[in-house]
């Protein structure tokens, strides 16, 4: 029984023993089986989509970045530069790789300081920044933050220290309206622009010349071939196409006469603009209150910008280009030029001016600036002692037709050709344009006092300049323009570009006419009454010049008129224009001075200081 | 009474020099690839020599444990693990959102990792007392001493501990000749059930993973992450591989876990085809060792335990395998021996002590 059961029981266990066998051969190939299918599935991925991986691996880690080109320098007429780049560390944050921006910034400020200024700027940068565009929260590193940041530098993905060169302009406000400044790329930039060539870059010219030779100074992106890691940090360049630099740009304006032009204006709103009346050359084109172009290089802070934006003297108006001023007496040469013209006045023919001037069967008398009149007056005392009677009888008998049509010769009425973006072109009235802008007819009131330069009657300061220059030249003349030469930063090339050749714009009957407008000019600075002796004394060359004070408001007729009682802002602007030397001129000039009063005690005398400086630096040379 | 056909090591070590040459190969590989996938860390290398250090002699002691014991002390085991993970469901301590830790003053401990030992040797223990093939009845209580340390490990969450204990002791259920009605059955019972646990049982982020399998695409930063960029690594490795150091996929971090679940890609990527075939071949060794061995065992315990050992080894390295190419979802199961991380290689060395064990303490016959 006993043996029974225990073969009984070996027997079971013999028969478990191959259960056991089968289930375990089973399950080996059961085992081997799916390890088959692992191993499929390797084939398939490594074999058969082996070619489809590797590119996405590739694609993974290669990346095409954009290289910018270094942007061209901007020069004077000397090559003083007025713009440059300067070699920056700049810490740099990309809001797409941040995962938590906050607490990012918190950590960036425990080991760098970094002010609430910048803070705020940053944040204002960051709400127009395009996307994975990395956005500068500091713009200049110290070498010591820099240092800081790169032992931390593993506890920000998609933070950055990044070399970068920056607009620098190292003259601060100095030719500021002249020169302009870039700032960052804003949606409209982007639109505007040519994706390609702007691929990479941040920064763009917004107004004056880094606005106007934008194209010139850009140059092309290159591109480059980088190994990125998942966050898109670049470990190491591979491959590249270097950009094409942006070129050198020589402007016109010759700095030392700029400034002369800047500090001639003072704490005075106003704007001096010079040129050489024989190729156009803008020297000078002066706005004053200037203002710090660098603070808008990387985005200029609330604060700041609200206080210039508010501020009475608006400090980021154009004037010369963009300032509109009613001429004044200095329109005076160029309607006495168009009166000799049409033969309404002979040189000789005498004015009585008893101190106002009345129409026949209208009762409104208009008033001479001297109110007790100026006695018989001549062409030539007439321009010299400004005589408002002789020119509203010029002009009422000239005509606005004929006023209109020779003045517009002139440039007056529109833009001076200069290219910089926002040039305007003041107005010059008649009866068309009155209908058009005002729906009403002409007056003839209205022809009257176009002949003392005011009524509808705007000027731009450049505008007046460029007039001047053809009065200047007896007639002739050619845009001004603000870039001499071009240096190309690939060849290293220096390109002068050619002088458009001087063209007839004006052109009278009889050429001696242009001397008695040179004569009449010339008594006035140098004649015994003339508006602008004030300024003859010691000046080694002649010059022609004329004053003019254009009102910002009416008076009434019979209204006493007390500079004390009005308030600053409301007295009359103060302008000059006149060129020198007289027998072969050279330079052309126009000054206006807001608010400041009288043309001659005020606006000539900045003039003289402009001609003055370009007499010592080229006069004598080229004399 | 010992026998000449037990080798040196097995008589007076206890360890099996086939399974432990085998499974040294492997650690050295896996060292080799961690180098690699840690960016040449030697820190992490040194720590993870350590941990093998730990876990081989862990194997060592108890390879010295004669079966018997290990049978005498199975149900024991298996209610203290129990009650562990009773215990830490309402008391242990939670990391990366799963409830998985004991405190026990001095260190964390793991219940569910000592469960992996426990279910094999319970299951075995109850099943080798009886006639095989397990009649109804017996089997209704295997599955439900099964069904109970599994379901408190999904509470936890933790499903990949949960996939290893529940198939551990399937494996024995299944050895000692689970009738296939009933095996068919419940696998239709699971299929009819598949839907309740989708929509009561399980959480949000495993549904999630479970679609990201069928379609990466659909959250290609997200959930499916993990699997697009693993399967560009693997197949950007081509057959002879980008070579030791050289994955460029795993060293610009674009692999996630790359030293951890994922360190598969990372070998893949490196050694290609090549490497790959190399080492599903170890791993195929080595199961295929444990059957040997199990099938060499000379009682029914025995048997139960060395086979439901190497065959869930083998789950660890399909799951792994399968997940990291894309076609598992996504179960935080390391690729044993050679992914970086201590607890789980402790306890897998410690069941192949006992598989050694196993082996090398029969009682042969000259016959």
């Amino acid at each position: 029984m006993a043996s029974g059961d225990d073969r009984e029981r070996l027997k079971d266990s013999r028969r478990e023993q191959a259960l056991f066998t089968r289930r375990a051969v089973l399950a080996g190939v059961g085992v081997t089986g799916l390890m088959g299918l692992l191993g499929g599935r390797m084939l398939q991925l490594q074999v058969a989509g082996h070619e489809r991986y590797s590119t996405l691996s590739h694609a993974n880690r290669m990346r095409l970045v954009p290289v910018p080109p270094n942007r061209g320098l901007i020069h004077d007429r000397n090559g003083l530069i007025l713009a440059e780049n300067q070699p920056n560390f700049q810490l740099l944050v990309t809001p797409e790789q941040v995962p938590d921006l906050s607490a990012t910034l918190d950590g960036l400020r425990s080991i760098i300081p970094v002010s609430e200024r910048e803070l705020e700027r940053f944040h204002a940068l960051l709400r127009r920044s395009r996307r994975f565009e990395a956005v500068p929260l500091k713009v200049r590193m110290h070498e010591d933050e820099t240092a800081a940041f790169a032992v931390h530098r593993h506890r920000f993905p998609g933070v950055d220290v990044e070399a970068r060169l920056t607009r620098h302009y190292p003259h601060g406000p100095h030719a500021v309206h002249a020169v302009g400044y870039v700032g960052r790329l804003n949606e409209r930039d982007v639109r505007r622009l040519d994706q390609s060539r702007y691929a990479g870059t941040s920064h763009t010219g917004k107004t004056g010349a880094e606005l106007q030779f934008e194209d010139l100074l850009h140059g092309h992106a290159g591109l480059q071939r980088v190994e990125t890691n998942a966050l898109g940090r670049v470990i190491r360049p591979l491959e590249r196409v270097s950009p094409d630099p942006g070129q050198d740009v020589y402007l016109t304006i010759d700095s030392r006469l700029q400034r002369v032009a800047e500090d001639a204006l003072e704490d005075f709103a106003g704007s001096i603009v010079a040129i050489d009346v024989r190729n156009g050359d803008v020297l000078a084109l002066a706005s004053k209150p200037l203002y710090d172009p660098n603070l808008f290089v990387n985005g200029v802070d609330a604060e700041t910008y609200r206080s210039l934006q508010t501020d009475p003297d608006k400090p980021l108006f154009n004037r010369a280009l963009r300032g509109q001023y009613p001429p004044g007496s200095t329109i005076k040469p160029f309607i006495g030029l168009a009166g000799l013209d049409h033969g309404t006045v002979e040189p000789r023919d005498r004015v009585f001016c008893p101190g106002h001037y009345s129409l026949p069967g209208i009762s409104h008398r208009w008033r001479c600036w001297r109110r007790q009149g100026h006695g018989h007056m001549n062409f030539i005392d007439a321009m010299a002692q400004s005589c408002d009677v002789y020119y509203y009888d010029l002009a009422y008998r000239l005509g606005i037709d004929r006023l209109h049509a020779f003045l517009a010769r002139f440039g007056f009425g529109s833009r001076p050709g200069l290219g910089m973006p926002g040039e305007l072109a003041g107005i010059l009235p008649s009866r068309d344009w009155k209908r058009a802008a005002r729906g009403e007819a002409w007056f003839h009131g209205e022809t009257i006092i176009t002949g003392i330069g005011q009524g509808y009657f705007l000027t731009t300061p450049l505008q007046l300049a460029q007039a001047t220059a053809i009065l200047a030249n007896r007639g002739k003349g050619v845009p001004p323009r603000l870039i001499r030469a071009i240096h190309d930063n690939g060849s290293l090339e220096t390109r002068e570009l050619g002088v458009e050749p001087l063209q007839e714009l004006v052109s009278v009957r009889d050429r001696a006419l242009w001397d008695h407008i040179f004569a009449s000019l010339e008594e006035t600075v140098h004649g015994r009454r003339g508006t602008a002796r004030g300024i003859a004394e010691n000046l080694g060359y002649r010059m022609a010049g004329k004053t003019g004070t254009a009102q910002v408001f009416s008076l009434a007729p019979d209204q006493e008129y007390d500079e004390d009682e009005i308030e600053r802002r409301l007295r009359d602007h103060a302008l000059f224009n006149g060129f020198a030397p007289l027998d072969n001129p050279r330079v052309a000039v126009a000054v206006v001075v807001e608010n400041g009063g009288s043309g001659g005690a005020v606006a000539a005398p900045m003039a003289r200081k402009v001609l003055d400086a370009y007499m010592d630096l080229y006069g004598k040379a080229e004399a | 009474m010992p026998n000449s056909k037990l080798s040196f090591t097995q008589r007076h070590l206890h360890l099996d020099g086939t399974l432990l040459v085998a499974l040294l190969l492997l650690s050295g590989v896996g060292l080799i690839t961690l180098y690699s996938a840690t960016n040449q860390s030697l820190g992490d290398m040194q720590r993870q020599f350590m941990r093998l250090g730990l876990a081989f002699a862990v194997m060592l002691v108890v390879a010295q444990v004669p079966p018997l014991t290990l049978r005498r002390w199975a149900p024991w085991v298996f209610l203290a693990s129990l009650g562990m993970l009773v215990l830490v469901l309402f008391f242990g301590t939670t990391g990366k959102g799963a409830q998985r830790w004991l405190d026990v003053g001095l260190f964390r401990f793991q219940p569910a990792e000592l469960m992996k030992l426990a279910i094999p040797l319970m299951i075995a223990w109850y099943l080798s007392d009886r006639h095989l093939p397990p009649r109804l009845p017996h089997v209704i209580v295997a599955a439900i001493l099964i069904a109970l340390p599994t379901g408190l490990i999904v509470l936890q969450p933790d499903l990949g501990t949960a996939l290893l204990v529940g198939a551990a002791g399937f494996f024995v259920l299944f050895l000692a000749g689970l009738r296939w009605r009933v095996m068919l059955t419940v696998i239709g019972g699971v299929a009819a059930l598949a839907p309740v646990f989708w929509f009561f049982v399980m959480h949000e982020y495993q549904k999630q993973r479970v679609l990201t399998l069928f379609n990466p695409e659909r959250d290609p930063l997200g959930a499916g992450y993990h699997i697009i960029q693993s399967t560009i690594a693997i197949g950007s490795g081509g057959i002879y591989g980008k070579g030791w150091l050289n994955g460029t996929q795993s060293h610009l971090d674009f692999l996630p876990e790359r030293h951890t679940d994922f360190i598969f890609a990372v070998f893949s990527e490196e050694f290609g085809l090549t490497g790959v075939a190399l080492l599903l071949g170890l791993y195929l060794f080595i199961i295929g060792r444990g059957l040997y061995i199990a099938a060499n065992a000379q009682d029914n315990f025995g048997r139960l335990v060395a086979g439901s050992v190497a065959l869930t080894f083998f789950v660890y390295v399909f799951v792994n395998i399968g997940m990291v190419s894309g076609i598992l979802p996504v179960v935080g199961l390391p690729l044993p021996l050679i992914s970086y991380g201590g607890t789980s290689m402790v306890t897998l060395l410690a069941a192949f002590g006992i598989l050694m064990s196993i082996h090398t303490h029969r009682k042969l016959w000259a016959s």
